[in-house]
């Protein structure tokens, strides 16, 4: 049988990466992707608390479920940002996004 | 237990005999029960696929009142293997500055996404892949994964053509997915769950006849998720050539060719699964799991041979009346149907079945009444205003 | 051994791997399709997790939108179809030590628990999971409102999209 901590590990481990991946790329787009893996990891996390703990209410999966949702909508709402931003500035990295007005 | 009423359970009896004999271990013995089955499947699909290219061509050949492939064999019966020779000693081509895994990958995942959608099929009452309990779900989760290829394919060829030909063509498919999942829940609420089997088994009225908008929106859905006529913008040659699939030579091609043609007849067989009964034929499937399989290929064949019929008669759709059908008619459309049926389902609950059947179907109609009221109406305003603009344009050029 | 640990190690590796390549490869495009590998890992582990309907919907509303949503986003947000140029921040040397002091620290959070090594218990036979979450999702006094409220976020979130990227003619 698979012992709850190897599923918190994993999702550890994919939180973490991440995370790396949030903090260290230039590209905006990039980014939102490292948001996406910590998403899925907080579901993992989710899904698997939902199993080993009390399986008959549904809490665990309502809530991914939600997860799901909010995720959509945020990643509309960033990548529509994303394209925005590209369309006035001609770019997306980052750090060359640094001044409120031109 | 003979062969002629549960062929699968013999035959697997048998090899797993076989195995025991041979003293494989119980686990890897399961394992490679099923393997065996999935290429089983997999292989009868591909022969389907083959026979289709023939029976493509001869309906299209009759619908344009010529007789088609008649050279090859009996009937033109061995065109589709001279076509397949033809395809693979094609050149291979690479284009330059392609991205060789995703570009070799795309064909293979566009086939694949077909192949997925045969696991949940039921074929018989005992002969299916897997009994799903969201079938229904995983048709779309298929369907994503074909989008996904198309993109990858549309990237990967190098060519602005091809790029843009996939955008359009996975807007299309991405929009249109939305009426098929609101209409493919009319089944589900009929017969109280997402499983192909129970749906099935639940049609003792078929579905088509207690909910006919639903099939009809279905199925304009479906030959749009399919990327036929008159949704083939992808084919659209004085357009864009061949979209997606403009740098793909020999068999890469012949593997997005076969895979259109299979999920045609697939989604053929999701018709008849979801609204035409899919293998009951008033009692007749009792009589053997290949009945049942036949009864279940004929229908497939019958949802095949409307999907051909429409795109062989139909013109292409513009591109930006393609997605304003789907987003202001498709779309509310589907979802007042679902509606309705939900409500309704629940409302007569305790009525018999006649009064029921009598209910929907007259509720169906009455919806879809509106519905072509509303656009007639829509269409009438507009034409007199177009009307209207050229009078008057006319009038001012005039004078 | 027993199988169902070794599918589980193999998915595993499936998911950290693409994971790692997500967030290091220099293309835009292939870090967008290595995001599709990881999600259909997400979606496997979901379904050794018993937790059939979420897998699907997963891979409906992961991949067949979101990834698709990213790839689009990709193609438009660029001059070139080729990248150029570093793919890392000057200091991703920071980020990489972040990461790793973060996944330590939830570690020994999570060692500290006694839960940590539960095994799974059986579940009733006859359960229909998704018949359960149906129910869970439109009961009045089970979570309908924060459903109803997600619909609600879905439609701000769309009205607020189109809004920002709409192009005026």
């Amino acid at each position: 049988m698979i012992p709850l901590s190897w599923f918190l590990v994993l999702s550890a481990a994919l939180f973490s990466i991440g995370l790396f991946g949030v903090l260290s790329r230039r590209n905006g787009v990039a980014i939102l992707l490292g948001v996406e893996l910590m998403l899925n990891a907080v579901n993992i996390n989710l899904v698997a608390f939902w199993r080993y703990g009390d399986s008959i209410a549904m809490v665990g999966q309502v809530f991914a479920i939600i997860v799901f949702a909010v995720a959509a909508a945020e990643v509309a709402v960033g990548l529509a940002l994303v394209i925005s931003v590209y369309r006035q500035r001609n770019t997306v990295i980052a750090n060359d996004l640094d001044m409120l007005k031109w | 237990m003979n062969l002629w009423t549960d062929p699968i359970g013999v035959i697997a009896g048998w090899l797993g005999g076989l195995l025991a004999a041979w003293s494989v271990p119980a686990w890897l013995a399961g394992f490679a029960l099923q393997l065996i089955g999935v290429v089983v499947l997999v292989s009868l699909m591909m022969i389907i696929d083959i026979l289709l290219v023939w029976v493509e061509r001869k309906v299209v050949a009759r619908f344009q009142d010529r007789l088609g492939p008649n050279r090859v064999g009996p009937f033109g019966l061995i065109q589709p293997f001279a076509d397949i020779v033809k395809l693979l000693i094609k050149e291979d081509i690479t284009p330059n500055g392609a991205d060789r895994v995703v570009y070799n990958l795309a064909p293979i995942l566009s086939l694949m996404s077909v192949l997925l959608l045969w696991a949940i099929v039921p074929i018989a009452p005992k002969i299916f892949g897997v009994d799903l309990n969201v079938g229904a779900l995983y048709i779309i989760a298929a369907g994503a994964i074909g989008t996904l290829s198309i993109i990858m394919a549309g990237w990967a060829s190098n060519n602005k053509y091809a790029l843009i030909g996939a955008f359009r063509q996975v807007a299309v498919l991405v929009s249109f997915e939305v009426p098929m999942i609101a209409t493919m829940l009319v089944p589900t609420v009929l017969a109280g769950s997402m499983g192909m089997n129970a749906i099935v088994q639940a049609q003792n009225v078929w579905y088509v006849f207690t909910s006919p908008l639903a099939a009809l929106i279905f199925i304009v859905a479906a030959i749009a998720e399919l990327g036929r006529a008159p949704f083939d913008l992808n084919e659209a040659e004085s357009e864009i050539v061949a979209g997606f699939h403009i740098e793909y030579t020999g068999m890469k091609f012949g593997l997005f060719y076969a895979g259109e043609l299979l999920h045609a007849f697939t989604f053929g067989g999701f018709w008849a699964i979801l609204f035409f009964g899919g293998y009951r034929l008033f009692g007749l499937e009792r009589l053997g799991p290949l009945v049942a399989a036949a009864i279940l290929m004929a229908k497939a064949l019958f949802g095949y041979w409307v999907i051909m019929w429409v795109r062989y008669t139909v013109m292409r759709v513009r591109i930006d009346h393609m997605l304003a059908l789907n987003w202001k008619f498709l779309t509310p459309l589907a979802f007042a149907v679902l509606l309705l049926t939900a409500i309704l389902h629940t409302l007569l609950r305790g009525t018999s079945a006649a009064v029921y059947g009598a209910c929907m179907l007259f509720a169906n109609l009455a919806l879809g009444a509106i519905a072509l009221e509303i656009v007639r109406d829509f269409t009438k305003r507009q034409r007199t205003r177009t009307d209207g603009a050229a009078a008057a344009a006319a009038t001012a050029a005039g004078r | 051994m027993v199988a169902a640990q070794v599918i589980f190690l193999a998915v595993g590796l499936i998911v950290l791997g693409s994971a790692v390549m997500v967030v290091t490869t220099r293309s835009l495009i292939h870090a967008a399709l290595w995001l599709v590998v990881t999600l259909f890992g997400v979606a496997a582990l979901y379904a050794i997790l018993n937790a059939g309907f979420l897998a699907i919907v997963q891979v409906v509303i992961y991949i067949g939108a979101i990834a698709i949503l990213f790839i689009f986003a990709v193609m438009l947000t660029r001059k070139d179809l080729r990248d150029r140029g570093a793919q890392q921040n000057p200091g991703w040397w920071l980020g990489a030590v972040v990461a790793v002091l973060s996944f330590a620290g939830l570690l020994t959070v999570m060692r500290g628990w006694e839960g940590f090594s539960a095994v799974p218990a059986n579940t009733p036979a006859g359960f229909d999971a998704v018949a359960a979450l149906g129910n869970a999702l439109v009961q009045p006094d089970a979570f309908v409102l924060p459903f109803e409220v997600a619909s609600l976020l879905l439609l701000a979130a769309l009205v607020g999209a189109v809004y920002i990227a709409f192009t005026r003619k």
